[in-house]
């Protein structure tokens, strides 16, 4: 690991004021599960590191009627076993509580979840792969290569590094925003816009400059979070990255028509996804077997397949019908 | 960069670079924490701190300064006798080689404490991030379920 200088701000302020005389490349270190890790294997080589892990004002949940309120710094394990989210927000619930290990979930933080960075091993192992994400211009190692677990959905020629997490997905689908400060002032994210696809410049991960850091997630309360589920596919039951997870929302009327629809795939593209053109076949309708089979089906209609990930396609559709199946339970409970 | 260790005042300097688990292991001589694969997969360097399970490989060792740290070497009882965890993984045979054994014990510390432990199926779920390469899983989760069940019956 290359040394760095290291503090550790006991205030949001305070860590601004950090931010503003840092140096070029300095990142901000939260639960360190992602970061200290890429450090470790000299991935990430930041001069400075700023830590919130600490910093109390950034702890916080408030499932509020209005809104639900997550402080950046607040643990995936402590949203994921709060008793409102569990009940009033499954979908939340589960794509946190599926995600990593207990260990992992005591460590890290809503918010730097949010930004972690791909599990591509051409991106994690070393300059004997070429990777454009590591080491622009030099190449995708994946495109060709063993895609198994790549993405099928927003990549480019340049990248088709998986985005691997679970939680921004299903915020994505309630409509979550995120609050973000730094010198340059406060300003408010959606989830929607937050993350980027690789495009030709797969350096480039997020909207967020590298002095802003997340202060808080907000998500509108919505009566889909009761018919939420986040259905995980995985190699093995636990403790795996998605082959393909469908994060779904629904309300249904007492007529069985489908109200409310939220589609978002995980483990399948470049970034968080929104199927809408899947949600738009539901809205208004039925839903049934035969109907949650072709919203699958149009949610990977824009599914590009290489070498060896192209069973992930019919995989992910049968996720989206699966888990609007369990909504759509949950939702008439 | 000041902490406790097992209940003892600790202080040392730290290079910012350094982890949790070289900090016990090369510093303190705590080696009962395993060192597996060092990035955070396999669950061998499991300790507590405040009371949390969390991987030392990847903990800075700064980050944990004013804390209370637990190794597998602090969790004897106050007369050294083993830890009902530690009675019941030999009473299951739920070990082979060893090296995974300290963090399954100081994970199935906390998932007992977490109240993680209502079935099987749980305890699989709440202990999925300890690997163990000779798969004494069987064992594992019956000696978890001994100890929750002794400490929900007031043993």
């Amino acid at each position: 690991m290359r040394a760095f200088s290291y503090v550790a701000p006991d205030t949001v302020d305070a860590t601004v004021a950090a931010l503003r005389t840092a140096p070029p490349g300095t990142r901000i270190l939260a639960g360190g599960t992602t970061l200290y890790d890429l450090m470790k294997l000299e991935i990430e080589t930041p001069p400075a590191v700023v830590d919130v892990h600490r910093i109390a004002e950034l702890d916080t949940i408030d499932a509020g009627e209005r809104e639900l309120v997550f402080g950046a710094g607040a643990r995936m394990a402590d949203v994921a076993d709060h008793p409102v989210i569990r009940t009033a927000y499954p979908g939340l619930a589960e794509s946190l509580w599926q995600a990593a290990s207990q260990q992992l979930r005591n460590m890290a933080t809503v918010g730097g979840n949010l930004l972690q960075r791909t599990r591509c091993p051409y991106f994690r192992n070393g300059t004997e792969f070429p990777c454009n994400k590591r080491d622009p211009g030099s190449g995708c190692a994946a495109v060709g290569g063993h895609d198994r677990a790549h993405a099928l959905l927003g990549g480019s020629d340049a990248c088709i590094a998986t985005y691997p997490g679970d939680f921004a997905v299903m915020l994505l689908a309630f409509d979550a925003v995120v609050d973000v400060t730094g010198p340059a002032g406060e300003r408010t994210v959606p989830l929607a816009g937050l993350h980027v696809e690789p495009g030709d410049e797969p350096t480039r991960e997020h909207v967020l400059a590298p002095d802003e850091l997340i202060v808080r997630i907000r998500v509108p309360a919505t009566p889909a979070g009761r018919g939420s589920t986040y259905l995980k596919i995985r190699d093995r039951e636990s403790y795996a990255f998605a082959l393909a997870a469908a994060a779904v929302g629904l309300t249904v009327d007492a007529d069985g028509t489908v109200g409310d629809c939220r589609i978002g795939l995980g483990g399948v593209a470049t970034r968080p996804w929104r199927a809408t053109e899947a949600e738009q076949t539901l809205i208004g309708g039925p839903l049934t077997p035969q109907t949650a089979r072709r919203a699958g089906e149009a949610a990977f209609a824009g599914a590009r397949s290489g070498a060896e990930n192209g069973f992930r396609i019919e995989l992910g559709v049968r996720t989206v019908a699966d888990a609007l199946r369990i909504a759509g339970e949950r939702a008439t409970r | 960069m000041a902490c406790t260790v097992n209940g003892r005042d600790v202080s040392l300097d730290l290079d910012p670079r350094e982890s949790l688990l070289d900090m016990l292991r090369e510093q303190l001589a705590l080696t009962g924490t395993k060192k597996g694969c060092d990035q955070g997969h396999c669950g061998a360097c499991t300790v507590h701190v405040d009371g949390r399970r969390v991987l030392s490989c990847l903990t800075p060792a700064v980050q944990v300064a004013g804390q209370a740290v637990t190794t597998i070497e602090g969790v004897a009882g106050e007369d050294s006798g083993l830890h009902p965890l530690q009675q019941a993984f030999i009473d299951h045979d739920a070990l082979q080689c060893g090296y995974c054994t300290p963090g399954q014990i100081m994970s199935g510390i906390a998932c007992i404490a977490e109240g993680h432990c209502g079935s099987d199926d749980e305890i699989r779920e709440y202990m999925s991030g300890n690997i163990c390469r000779c798969a004494a899983y069987v064992g594992i989760v019956a000696a978890v379920r001994q100890t929750a069940d002794a400490v929900r019956n007031g043993a």
